[in-house]
């Protein structure tokens, strides 16, 4: 395996799991639901995103071919988080679940 | 009689008959005939979920709306990292959009991006499909959001669906 | 090296998960609650692409990528549960 691809996993992986992390910090310091909605949606989709990523140039370059899987798993990945995220939204809105107190603006249920 | 043997959604069939070629590893008879039934039978299964519209799709505008998407969202996750780790406190704000879109595949790509991308979530579509809600994380200006939203994502997706 | 990156990968992503697992358990709400269960989800799946990379194996991805599939549906049915009281009406 060359120098190359070695620094690429690596880096790619070493970002990978920083996002997911990160999103995980978001999800249990942020102050409402809505605001801790943001961390999972964005950054863990990324990381896990990058993660998969580096799995693709790993057994590329080990001569094993380009992994399907790992494709469908990323698009699936981008595909649901947005819809899951709204899902939950309009949960929270129907359940009225607190918001911070600086939030400006209003939720609707209907 | 003759519907229930047709394919009411091409591209949806063709989509499953690839995606389950490449997930049985490579091609044999046994994975040519699931998929075939396959690509017939989910189509016909689903066919009550589809709007009736057919979508007319612009479709060599895609992959540049998509490259744009993906730039964004990893612009995103580095802005929602660094507001998640840094001590202040973020200004949330619900926003109320309202759409020039009208083509319900147009409306859920749209909020879709608009969940993937800068500082905000769509969370709900009206009943009559012409306001969508967003909550965005840190939000200083309601309309400057709505301006970029409009600007970046809506005005590619309109020409897309006309 | 990409071993270590590897090891240091795993110990993040591990941590991510407790930090949901503590989300999970403190709440407050239940849509709290699904949202960090989705996360951990989708946690579950980096693991086991990290996994897969450490035994250099590719057998596991495909139990990544049901579990990509059936925490999606979990998550939009009990969403559905929350906002409706039901999931098939």
């Amino acid at each position: 395996m060359s120098t190359f691809a070695e620094y690429a996993i690596s880096a790619l992986l070493l970002v990978g799991g920083a996002f997911t992390l990160i999103g995980a910090i978001g999800l249990a310091r942020l102050p409402d639901f809505y605001t801790r909605l943001h961390g999972p949606t964005k950054a863990t989709t990324v990381g896990v995103g990058a993660i998969v990523v580096s799995s693709v140039i790993y057994f590329s370059t080990l001569g094993r071919g380009i992994g399907v899987e790992e494709i469908l798993i990323t698009a699936f990945l981008f595909m649901t988080a947005p819809v899951s995220a709204n899902f939950l939204a309009k949960a929270a809105m129907h359940l009225e679940v607190k918001t911070t107190e600086n939030t400006r603006g209003q939720t609707w249920d209907q | 009689m003759l519907d229930r043997l047709s394919f009411p959604q091409p591209w949806l069939s063709l989509t499953l008959f690839v995606t389950w070629q490449f997930l049985s590893d490579g091609l044999s008879g046994g994975s040519v005939v699931l998929g075939l039934i396959l690509a017939w039978g989910i189509p016909q299964m689903t066919r009550g979920f589809w709007p009736d519209r057919p979508a007319v799709l612009r479709g060599w505008r895609a992959p540049a709306y998509a490259l744009r998407v993906l730039w964004d969202i990893i612009v995103a996750s580095v802005e929602v990292a660094k507001l998640i780790l840094s001590p202040r406190k973020p200004r949330p704000m619900f926003i109320c959009y309202p759409l020039e879109l009208d083509h319900p595949l147009a409306i859920s790509i749209l909020v879709s991006t608009i969940s993937l991308t800068p500082g905000t979530v769509g969370a709900d579509v009206s009943d009559d499909n012409k306001l969508i809600l967003i909550h965005s994380l840190d939000a200083e200006d309601e309309q400057e959001i709505i301006d970029t939203i409009r600007a970046r994502y809506e005005k590619p997706l309109l020409e897309m669906f006309r | 090296m990409i071993l270590i990156a590897l090891y240091i990968t795993i110990a993040m992503v591990t941590l991510a998960a407790l930090l949901n697992v503590y989300r999970v358990i403190k709440g407050p709400d239940a849509p709290d609650r699904v949202l960090a269960l989705d996360t951990l989800y989708v946690n579950a799946i980096a693991l086991i692409v990290l996994l897969g990379i450490t035994l250099q194996t590719r057998m596991y991805l495909e139990s990544a990528l049901l579990i990509a599939v059936m925490g999606f549906v979990g998550t939009v049915a009990m969403a559905k549960y929350l906002k409706r009281g039901s999931v098939i009406e």
